[in-house]
């Protein structure tokens, strides 16, 4: 199994504040991958600059060995990655099925119209509603548009940034679930998520990202019992 | 029978000031800016119109046309040299630049076409209808206007929520950020809406000139700030908005002309903006979509 995404001594910065110091990890391809970190740790700087949004002062990003530092934001998704950003995101004044379109914008109509019938399989609600403006949908049901907005471009790497962000526990399982499903269907992710517990139980592999740095890293089930951790993001 | 005539008259500049509504709503909702120089677009495709009509001897639909070529591609060039550069400038910056820019089209003008008022004449040459034991008139000019704006409407309606292109417009009005990452090229979709924001334009300005046939470098100027205020109106950002701002102001121009005072009339128009959006602050059709967490 090859390596997907390389990141190597990633430096970001907003403005002069340094927010990314010397960053470094990597996805193998069929892994889930977590970065769990505490508010402000710059997990989301960390994606947000792997898909282009963001332009780093220095380091590498390749993924499959290419090269994507300098390729606009918009070109990004078409190496085959998407983002499910923090917050969603979602367009709110469009509806659920334009939602879906503007994911599979770079792709042809009839890519897409198979892709949509895979994301309503996987989210039946999202077929119930295509027709809805997607800001009225509840908080659950935006995250399940966001997170299939995402996979309309058919990703070889699905990036999640705090999924279960806002969601009741039962809500939040269900998240996780679908995570585990589109593992098995063989989409690499790579996750970020406040929820250090599920987040860590689910993944492969874990990074613990602290102020801008890697400070820890290894087997997400060995880091679940690390007394550091425990400690740290898992509440004792 | 004076009220139909004036409520048709009313309908008619209302019309145009919708078309040049629209460019400046959908401007303001894709690039959050307020391009005051779209105005001077509308004098740029009159003075284009009648270049062509008066020497270069074409009839009146290829004036038109050139026009809204010419005007498109203004319109590109302008945001790309002018407004580009300032993406991540402060809106204070833009709104100062815009300015420029509008001094900048309206003195060029000057030099090239000189300060005297040019004797337009009408792209229309199509018959006024007259009803009612010819009580009613209603020139080709308004019947044109009116059925250019609805045209417009339509066309603008199925571009929006029907194509790919304009869908991604509405996406990226929304959040460029998000967009990006669908893969949307934001600049491009900049660049398109000022493209149809100032082909409209050229079209408002031709009926405009057609229906008040003086033009002047500064023709655009009260124009352009009158379907500002059609647009804030109607809800900045949205498109139906500016139609039915456009139409109303043009309404409420013509009856407190023809009731009230020609001198007060613009006054009349400025109070309703104000009393609106103190009822409204959004303007009649803006809508604000709370976030959810
Ligand atoms: N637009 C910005 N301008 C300036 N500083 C920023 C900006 N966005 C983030 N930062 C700073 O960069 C650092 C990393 O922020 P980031 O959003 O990446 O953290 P995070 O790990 O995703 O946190 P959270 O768990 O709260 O989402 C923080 O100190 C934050 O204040
Ligand atoms: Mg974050």
């Amino acid at each position: 199994m090859g390596t997907l995404l390389s990141v190597q001594d990633l430096h970001v910065y907003y403005g002069s504040i340094h927010a990314i110091k010397g960053v470094s990890f990597e996805v193998n391809e069929g892994e889930i991958v977590t970065l769990i970190g505490a508010n402000g740790a710059g997990k989301s700087t960390t994606l947000n600059t792997v898909s282009g949004i963001l332009k780093p002062r220095s380091g590498s990003i390749e993924f499959e060995g290419k090269s994507i530092i300098g390729v606009p934001a918009h070109k990004v998704i078409s190496h085959g990655m998407a983002l499910c950003p923090e917050g969603r995101r979602i367009f709110q004044q469009l509806t659920v099925e334009e939602n879906l379109e503007m994911g599979g914008y770079t792709r042809t109509k009839e890519e897409n119209q198979e892709s949509i019938q895979d994301v309503y399989k996987r989210f039946p609600r999202l077929k119930e509603r295509y027709k809805q403006i997607a800001g009225t949908l509840s908080g659950g049901e935006q995250q399940m548009l966001a997170m299939g907005r995402a996979l309309m471009s058919k990703p070889k790497l699905l990036m999640l940034d705090e999924p279960s962000m806002g969601l009741a526990p039962i809500l939040v399982e269900q998240i996780f679930d679908i995570i585990k499903e589109l593992h098995t269907a063989g989409t690499t992710i790579l996750l970020v998520e406040q929820n250090a517990r599920m987040a860590l139980s689910t993944a492969d592999r874990a990074y613990v990202l602290e102020t801008g740095t890697i400070s820890m890293s290894g087997d997400a089930k060995e880091l679940l019992h690390d007394e550091r951790v425990r400690k740290a993001y898992l509440g004792g | 029978m004076n009220l139909l005539t004036y409520l048709i008259n009313g309908i008619s500049l209302g019309s145009v000031y919708a078309i040049i509504a629209l460019g400046y709503t959908m401007v303001y909702g894709i690039a959050k800016m307020l391009n005051f120089a779209h105005g001077d677009v509308i004098m740029v495709g009159g003075y284009i119109c009648f270049i062509t009509m008066n020497y270069l001897h074409m009839p009146g639909i290829a004036g038109v046309l050139l026009a809204v070529v010419v005007c498109t591609i203004l319109g590109i060039v302008i945001e790309k040299l002018a407004y580009k550069p300032l993406r991540q400038a402060t809106s204070l910056a833009v709104l100062i630049t815009a300015i420029g820019v509008s001094y900048f089209l309206q003195n060029a003008a000057l030099l090239i076409f000189k300060a005297d008022p040019k004797v337009f004449t009408s792209v229309v040459n199509i018959p006024s209808i007259k009803l009612f034991d010819g009580q009613l008139v209603i020139s080709g000019v308004t019947l044109v206007t009116i059925a250019a704006n609805i045209i417009i409407m339509v066309c603008l309606t199925a571009f929006t929520s029907k194509t790919k292109m304009g869908k991604a417009m509405r996406a990226v009005s929304e959040d460029k950020g998000a967009a990006q990452l669908m893969g949307i090229d934001v600049n491009r979709t900049i660049s398109v809406t000022f493209a149809i924001g100032s082909g409209l334009a050229a079209i408002a300005g031709v009926l405009l000139c057609s229906a008040y046939p003086t033009l002047m470098p500064t023709t655009g100027s009260m124009p352009g700030i009158k379907a500002f205020v059609a647009a804030v109106l109607g809800g900045i950002g949205s498109i139906p908005g500016a139609m039915l701002g456009g139409i109303l102001l043009g309404i409420i121009e013509i009856f407190a002309k023809a009731y009230i005072s020609t001198q007060l009339s613009d006054a009349i128009v400025f109070a309703v903006l104000i009393i609106v959006l103190l009822i409204r602050p959004a303007g009649l059709l803006g809508k604000k979509i709370s976030e959810k967490v």
